[in-house]
Parts: C-alpha cells; structure tokens; sequence
C-alpha cells in the first residue's frame, strides 16, 4: 500500500521480560479504519502507545507518512502532530474549562491565536453535539461527554490519524452508544482511525480491516464480516463466540 | 507593637508575681521605662527574622522544584542526580552547615579568585534555602507524582512539550497538594533561623543572647524569646489553614 498513513514493520516491544509486540506488522491506508481486538494483555494497546510514541518500541520500524519514527525528539514531534489520541479514562484537564482542555494544544503547541481556537474549539464541540458545555469543568459532565470532549480535544489538532485506546471501556452502558454515534460519524467523513476496542457492532459497521491479536502478535486480521463469519484460527474463534454471546 | 506583646508578658508576670523575689520579670516589663527599652531591644532582631525566613523559603522553593524535576525523569542519571542531592543535603546538619557556608565559602570562593564575602545575613539565607530545598524538592515530587501519568500523556498527545506539560497541565493540579506542606516547611524554616545567631545575625535569638547576657534574667528573657517565635509560627499557621481551606474548597478532581 504506497499511501499508507501508518505503517508497521515487524515491530517488537518488551516490559522488562515481557514481550508484549512480537514482530508486529500493520498497513494502515490514509481514511482507512482499523480496528483491533483480543484478549487483556494480547499487545493492542501497546500497538497505539507504540504509533503515537507514548511507548518507544526497542526493534522493527514505525513509519508516519512515510516518515520513521526515531528517538529524534523532531520525529516525535512530528508524529504528535498527526496522530491524536483518545484515552480510555478521557484524561481531560480537570482544572480547565472544556474550552481551555480544546484550546491549549491548538494556542500552545499550534501558536493559533486564542480567538482562531475558540472558533475551532466550537466547531468541534458542535460536532460531537456538546456545544454548550464549553465552559463547564470536566467533572460537571456525564462520562459519555467527557469522552467527546476528549475526542474534540484531539479533532482539534487537526491530526491525520486518530487513536482510540478502548474508548467505551469505562463508560456506563447507557453512553457508550452516545460515543460510538460520534465515532461512526466520523468513520463516515473519513478520518483514518485505529480503533483497540470490543465493541463488535461497531467494527461490524465501520471496520474495513479487523485484526486479532492474543500474546503480541497477529493471529488473524481481515473484513469483520469474514473474522466473524468464518474465522480461521480456534483462538479468533474462541474470543469472538465469547464477547458476542450476550 | 506594645499591645500585641501585653498580653503574653501579663502571663508570665502573673505567673511570677506572687512567688519570690527569684523572679525578675521586670526586665521584661512594658510598664516600667527599662523594661519596656528591653522588649522593644528584644523585639527589633523580629524583622530579620523574618527577612531570613521569607527570602529563604522562596529560594528554597525555587531550589526544590529544580531539583525535583530530574527525580520525576524516566532517566536513570537524572534521577540519580536528584538522589544524591536530596540524601547529602538532608544528612547535614544545619549549625555545621551554617559554619561551613559562612566561614568555609568564603574560602572557596578566593581559591577560584572571586572576591564574594559573605555576611551572617546571606549566610544564613544560602543555608536555611539549601538544607530546606532537600525537603520542599521531595514535597514537590510527592505532589507531581500524585497527579495521574494519564494527565501527562493527554498533554502529549496534544502537542505540547516538556515545559508546557509542566506549565499548564502538572503543576496547577500538584500546586494544590504542594502549597499545603510547603507552608507547613515554611515554619521549620523560621525556627531554624534561630541558628544564624551562632554566625552573629542580629535576629530574635541573637538579642535574646546579647540581653541575658547584660540583664543576667536568661528565664525571662528566654520565655519571651519561645513567646515571640510562637507568635510568628500561629500567624504562619493561621496563614496555612487559611490557604487550606481556599484550596480544599477549590479541589476539583477527576
């Protein structure tokens, strides 16, 4: 794929002995969606760690845009400004207004102007349908908005690639939908997306490629509909019997 | 001024009065002409005091954060750079300290051909900043610990650097975890203070000293010396609890 946005080759990653990537390799084409699943401790929240550079990976290649990631503070920088990221616990900035957490990188690290950033804060609030929360604290918010809020944090950095490291994984049932809304919304304009989640519905709907990983590595990867009609290995159908039984 | 210390010799003197003529109190009593020459006399080293005390605590505040910062780094080196200041400069005690800044630096100072002296006022304040800083540095570390590592990671991912992490998204959350104790600090330095009266820093202690020495009353004078220094220390506290309660009732967590 020559217009890969993301690409990783045989990328390795250890926790002290613990080998949590081994020889991991990903395409991902720019507005393509991705989608990664699997056990607890099977590598996939390392694997976007690892592409925005939270995590440094000790062997193999990370490519941004063709770029390769080194230890080269520049390269990091660069990969910072075109990959946004979506935590599972929202990470939002407590002792700021939900406008200042969507400002401060755009004025900080972009150098907009405050006013050019309020503006692009608004429209991006408006995009994940909060737009009159902006002057409230985090904490004031159900979980559901702070998540999009947190999305709207990282929209507002205009990034190529978006990260989503299980970002339903702490919300009450009842808004997990609210987030899945905004996220398909924004599958649907085509943003490039890597998704680490369990929520089959979704990949089911946006995925184009779906990868299932268990022990850091790739057991199968390929259309959702084909993981979760026909699955090859025993291992991929194991795990997707067990999370779409209920 | 008078009528802030009134009180408290009215306390002791009642406590004097009716026992023998073993007491002295009146070196200390406002209502006669001596005595009250001989509070105002004790009095006066207050503002050193806290001259010492204030200018001390902010540099050691300032000291502290710098040298928290390499022990909060993922780097081994940097880390062990924090250590072995915070262990060395913890272990020294503060009078052979004291002595080593104002009678040794000097020295060091002509050995590298600089003429810096140094004075009791100054030798005092690098030695109160110093030994604090291993203390206040360890508070900071406390503080920006506390705050999730998610908070740091957020802030990266948004593009911001090092500093900025630190500027807008650490430290004004641990600043609310750190005031507390740091004010807390702020009282021991004031009480060590008392030590710059060995180097001969005209400060509470010193004319403390200096009064027994001609009045020959040391437990008078000595019990109005611990009246002044716990008058300093409930205004600090007061001062402290003050800015408790504004933070706790600020404290927005997540």
């Amino acid at each position: 794929m020559p217009d890969a946005v993301v690409e990783l080759v045989d990328v390795n990653k250890w926790y002290g002995a613990f080998h949590a990537l081994k020889d991991f390799s990903l395409e991902i084409g720019s507005g393509e969606r991705v989608v990664i699943c699997g056990p607890s401790g099977s590598g996939k929240s390392t694997v976007v760690r690892c592409i925005n550079q939270l995590e440094r990976h000790q062997k193999g290649t990370i490519r941004i845009d063709g770029v390769e990631l080194t230890e080269d503070p520049k390269s990091v920088a660069r990969i910072r400004s075109e990959v946004g990221m979506v935590f599972q616990q929202f990470n939002l900035f407590p002792h700021l207004t939900v406008l200042e957490n969507l400002t401060l990188g755009p004025v900080k690290a972009r150098g907009l102007s405050r006013k050019d950033a309020e503006a692009r804060a608004r429209h991006y609030l408006e995009r994940v349908h909060i737009p009159d929360q902006a002057d409230k604290r985090p904490i004031q918010l159900s979980g559901g908005q702070q998540q999009r809020v947190a999305i709207a944090r990282s929209l507002c950095m205009e990034p190529r690639v978006l990260l989503f490291d299980e970002p339903t994984s702490a919300l009450d049932p009842e808004m997990i939908s609210e987030v899945l809304d905004v996220m398909v919304e924004l599958a649907e304009d085509g943003m490039t997306m890597v998704v680490v989640t369990h929520e089959m519905g979704f990949a089911r709907k946006v995925a184009d490629n779906m990868v299932f990983m268990d022990a850091g590595e790739t057991v199968e990867q390929g259309k959702p509909e084909h993981l979760f009609t026909n699955p090859r290995s025993e291992r991929c159908r194991k795990f997707l019997s067990q999370i779409l039984q209920h | 001024m008078k009528r802030a210390f009134l009180p408290l010799t009215v306390l002791v003197l009642v406590a004097g009065c009716s026992s023998s003529q073993n007491w002295g109190w009146y070196v200390i009593d406002p209502t006669t002409e001596s005595g009250w020459t001989n509070v105002k006399f004790l009095a006066s080293g207050m503002g050193a005091t806290i001259q010492i005390s204030l200018i001390a605590a902010v540099l050691s505040i300032v000291i502290g954060l710098i040298v928290a910062l390499p022990g909060l780094s993922e780097k081994r080196g940097w880390r062990l750079v924090n250590r072995v200041y915070v262990e060395f400069i913890r272990s020294i005690p503060l009078l052979p300290m004291l002595f080593w800044v104002f009678y040794g630096m000097p020295i060091v100072f002509r050995s590298m051909g600089l003429n810096i002296p140094i004075d009791p006022f100054w030798g005092a304040i690098i030695t109160l900043a110093v030994s604090d800083s291993a203390f206040t540095a360890e508070i900071y570390r406390a503080g920006i610990q506390s705050i999730a590592r998610g908070q740091s990671e957020a802030a990266q991912t948004i593009g911001l650097n090092y500093y900025q992490t630190m500027r807008y998204v650490i430290l004004p959350q641990a600043i609310r975890r750190i005031l507390p104790p740091l004010a807390n600090q702020f009282i021991y330095i004031v009480k060590m203070s008392a030590f710059a009266s060995v180097i001969g820093m005209q400060e509470l202690t010193r004319r403390a000293n200096e009064l027994v020495v001609t009045e020959y009353r040391p437990l008078e004078i000595y019990t109005l010396l611990i009246f002044e220094y716990l008058l300093l220390v409930l205004i600090i506290s007061a001062g402290v609890r003050w800015l408790e309660r504004r933070m706790g009732s600020d404290e927005r967590g997540q």
